[in-house]
């Protein structure tokens, strides 16, 4: 396939917010770990849970850094590469933009006193800044998505030839559907983290069942794991049910769904093919999209093809980046549900290879979800940046050999992203059992 | 005072921010490449102390100023964004490169060597970025930036690639060294340290001194509304004066050893001299083709933005505050303990 410069530019946005994201997440829900170890590990006097979010602190900062710089990237992104998008919408979105700056101001100031105050400030100061790190990027997480639901709901301005006229920045800041988008990604966030966490310990129990502290460090990642992998379908529910009615043919792209019909059925995999309208090896339940998105087994579910041809978006690709969604989502919520049973009938969280190897391989799931979530909801936008009033090919910037920047940053990140996996596996490996003891010597102080 | 001259106003404020802080921070990576002498290992660990807890602060001021830009002034932060394309993207590799191997460095104990190629990729783009930051600013106000409608054009490479722009590059370089010299021999613990220190700041001083110079004498032909500018208004002579005066002040400050208040005269000095910047291209924001007010986001948007700022203000200086409390040098006996 010929790769012209519109290509080009949204693969390297693309690759810039599939990258960032990982940091990001982690940057929201590591320092809730932290807090919480660091907080369990002063009332219980554990010196385990004290190492363990030391262990948690040292890899917030790795990956905050790179997130905060990748960050920066796309902040310079937004109008390298769409200067349209901005020229036209940057004082709409600006609001949302400009608080997420404060809140990243705020993470970035108290993770710097919690990582290297530890001596120079107050127990309490310390546990304060912890948690405002915590809160802070939650806060940061928060607004930004805020930006992406008025992407593709856009809202509080009326379009012209000029650009945007009447612009009310409120309104266009909590455009429809924000408080499911907002809860969805959130919880991605924690969900996400904690399973890598719990992965990561799985890992090491298999190898070492008797490591104490992986055992504490579990007990640490599941409740959390376990929490947002059952809530997270409920809230993706409540966002897709919000989409059918908003977004109508994202939602036949999800789905498939390319005639409009009643007791529309849920198909289940299969692969979309546009020229053919038909979803081959797709596994139908009768009438489940109807019930699913409108409680109702009768209920018309709008098809693609009551929608202009250009105003599709990708069907293939939005179709199986939602099955793999909804498939990852499915699989971590079935090991919730049987962790928390175990929980609660042996009131003790499991250890049994059998458990560890569930949590080893679903360990990389939430990272898989999220990125595949994003996709469904960037994807399912095209043709448009901002849905219904201007297409992603007119933001695109003049600048010519845009193949240059997308290849130079796919370069730097694969490089980045192989030396902070390399970095935090030397981080595990120093907590494993036959070195403890001589490896943890003068690392209370961060440097 | 309009709306959008406060907004003006506070985007040219993150900017003397940025450099402050920001510029400061470039600097001890520049200082970090050239460490030298017998106390080099030193000269390196306190370096890396004084902006080890800061630097991810330190760097969010240019995100502010990007965004306040592109919130309040779209129109030019798009003409901006395609005119200096290709230096913007190689800013923000230096960035990356910057901040990344900065922490890799911290976390990466593999020993020396491995620790030493981290030190050189991180004091290498220290080098770069604020050479092509002062080079996208020369191309701002040379007036070589031309949009017609709403395109640019001037094409991608001869603006930021004048003479005019390569010497505002050397100015910032030489700026931001000196500001980290400067800092530091507050920050050194111990008096040959100080003296180390001392030296680079009156050697950088000497270099932003020749640097400005450079930038006054091709401003004539490559920037005329700056050359103009410089004596036009009583505004402008103030500023320079200031300017001036602060420059005397520091070097007299850094000759008689009083460090406490040499950095204050030297954060004077940047400060003015990117104001200097800033009244000098007033009304413009990209001279001579986009003003403040033609590029102004409507007037709604703009009271919100106010609003915004007012709370990340309350919000933001007061956690500032604690930061750099938190962290006040204190002397302490052995700087080499770090790794």
């Amino acid at each position: 396939m010929l790769m012209t410069d519109l290509l080009y530019a949204r693969a390297q946005m693309g690759l810039s917010l599939a990258f960032h994201i990982v940091f990001a997440a982690a940057g929201v829900a590591l320092p809730v770990l932290m807090v919480l170890s660091d907080w369990k590990g002063r009332r219980t006097g554990d010196a385990d849970y004290q190492k363990l979010s030391q262990k948690l602190a040292k890899g917030t900062a790795i990956l905050f850094a790179v997130g905060a710089v990748s960050g920066t990237v796309l902040s310079f992104e937004l109008g390298l590469l769409w200067p349209e998008f901005m020229g036209q919408y940057g004082e709409v979105i600006g609001l949302p933009f400009s608080l997420e700056g404060v809140a990243f101001f705020t993470e970035a100031i108290f993770l710097g006193i919690y990582l290297y105050g530890r001596e120079r400030v107050s127990p309490g100061m310390h546990m304060f800044s912890g948690v405002m790190v915590a809160v802070s990027g939650a806060a940061s997480a928060f607004f930004v998505t805020l930006v992406n639901t008025f992407m593709n709901h856009p809202s509080g301005f009326t379009p012209s030839a000029s650009g945007p006229v009447d612009v009310q920045p409120l309104v266009a800041m909590f455009s429809p559907g924000w408080q499911y988008q907002t809860a969805h990604v959130l919880l991605s966030c924690y969900q996400a983290s904690a399973f890598a966490m719990a992965g990561i310990h799985a890992f090491v129990l298999l190898r070492h069942p008797g490591a104490a502290f992986h055992r504490k460090a579990l007990s640490v990642a599941l409740p959390l794991a376990c929490v947002t992998a059952l809530l997270q379908p409920v809230v993706g529910d409540l966002s897709a049910k919000h989409v059918a009615k908003a977004q109508p043919v994202k939602l036949a792209a999800m789905e498939g769904q390319f005639e409009t019909e009643r007791g529309a059925p849920l198909r289940l995999g299969g692969l979309p093919n546009v020229e053919t309208g038909e979803v081959p090896y797709a596994v139908d339940i009768p009438k489940g999209l109807s019930i699913l998105a409108f409680a109702d087994p009768d209920a018309e579910v709008k098809g693609l093809n009551a929608f202009p041809r250009d105003e599709w978006p990708p069907v293939a690709k939005v179709h199986v980046a939602f099955q793999v969604m909804v498939g990852t989502g499915s699989a971590m919520a079935l090991l919730a549900l049987v962790t928390l049973g175990w929980r609660w009938r042996k009131k003790a969280w499991p250890h049994g290879r059998k458990m560890m190897w569930a949590w080893l391989l679903s360990g990389p799931l939430g990272v898989v979800a999220m990125e595949a979530g994003w996709l469904v909801t960037e994807w399912g936008r095209q043709p448009w940046i901002v849905r219904g009033v201007m297409r992603t090919a007119e933001a695109v910037t003049p600048v010519p050999h845009l193949a240059a920047p997308f290849w130079t940053f796919t370069a730097v990140y694969l490089f980045l992203g192989v030396t902070v996996v390399t970095l935090l596996v030397r981080q595990v490996a120093g907590t494993l059992p036959t070195r403890d003891g001589g490896l943890m010597g003068g690392e209370a102080h961060v440097d | 005072m309009s709306t959008d001259a406060i907004l003006g106003f506070a985007v040219a404020g993150t900017f003397v921010l940025y450099a402050l802080f920001g510029g400061a921070d470039f600097g001890g990576g520049v200082w970090d490449l050239l460490a030298s002498g017998p106390r080099k290992a030193e000269q390196r660990a306190l370096i890396a102390r004084a902006i080890g807890p800061v630097w991810e602060v330190n760097h969010i001021w240019l995100i502010v100023g990007l965004v306040l830009l592109f919130a309040g002034f779209p129109r030019a932060f798009a003409v901006l964004s395609v005119a200096l394309h290709v230096p913007l993207t190689l800013l923000m590799l230096g960035i990356v490169f910057r901040g990344a191997a900065f922490t890799f460095r911290a976390y990466d104990t593999r020993g020396d060597a491995v620790q030493r190629k981290w030190g050189l990729v991180f004091s290498g783009a220290s080098v770069i970025a604020p050479v092509l930051l002062g080079m996208c600013v020369g191309a701002v106000v040379s007036g070589t930036i031309r949009v017609e409608g709403r395109v640019v054009v001037s094409g991608f490479f001869a603006s930021w690639l004048a003479p005019f722009s390569w010497a505002v590059g050397a100015l910032a370089l030489s700026l931001f060294a000196f500001l980290a010299a400067a800092y530091l021999t507050h920050e050194a613990p111990e008096p040959t340290l100080r003296e180390d220190f001392r030296r680079r700041a009156m050697g950088a001083g000497v270099a932003v001194f020749l640097a400005a110079l450079a930038v006054l004498l091709l401003a004539r032909e490559g920037a005329p509304r700056v050359w103009e500018g410089l004596l036009g208004s009583p505004f402008a002579v103030a500023l320079h004066a200031g300017t001036a005066v602060a420059a005397v002040a520091s070097f007299a400050l850094l000759w008689t050893r009083r460090f406490q208040w040499v950095r204050v005269a030297a954060a004077v000095q940047a400060g003015l001299i990117v104001l200097g910047w800033a009244a000098s291209q007033y009304p413009y924001l990209v001279v001579p083709d986009v003003t403040l007010q033609g590029a102004a986001a409507s007037p709604g948007v703009q009271r919100w933005l106010l609003v915004a700022l007012g709370v990340g203000t309350a919000v933001v200086v007061p956690s500032l505050v604690l930061l750099f409390r938190v962290f006040r040098p204190a002397p302490l006996p052995g700087a080499g303990s770090k790794v």
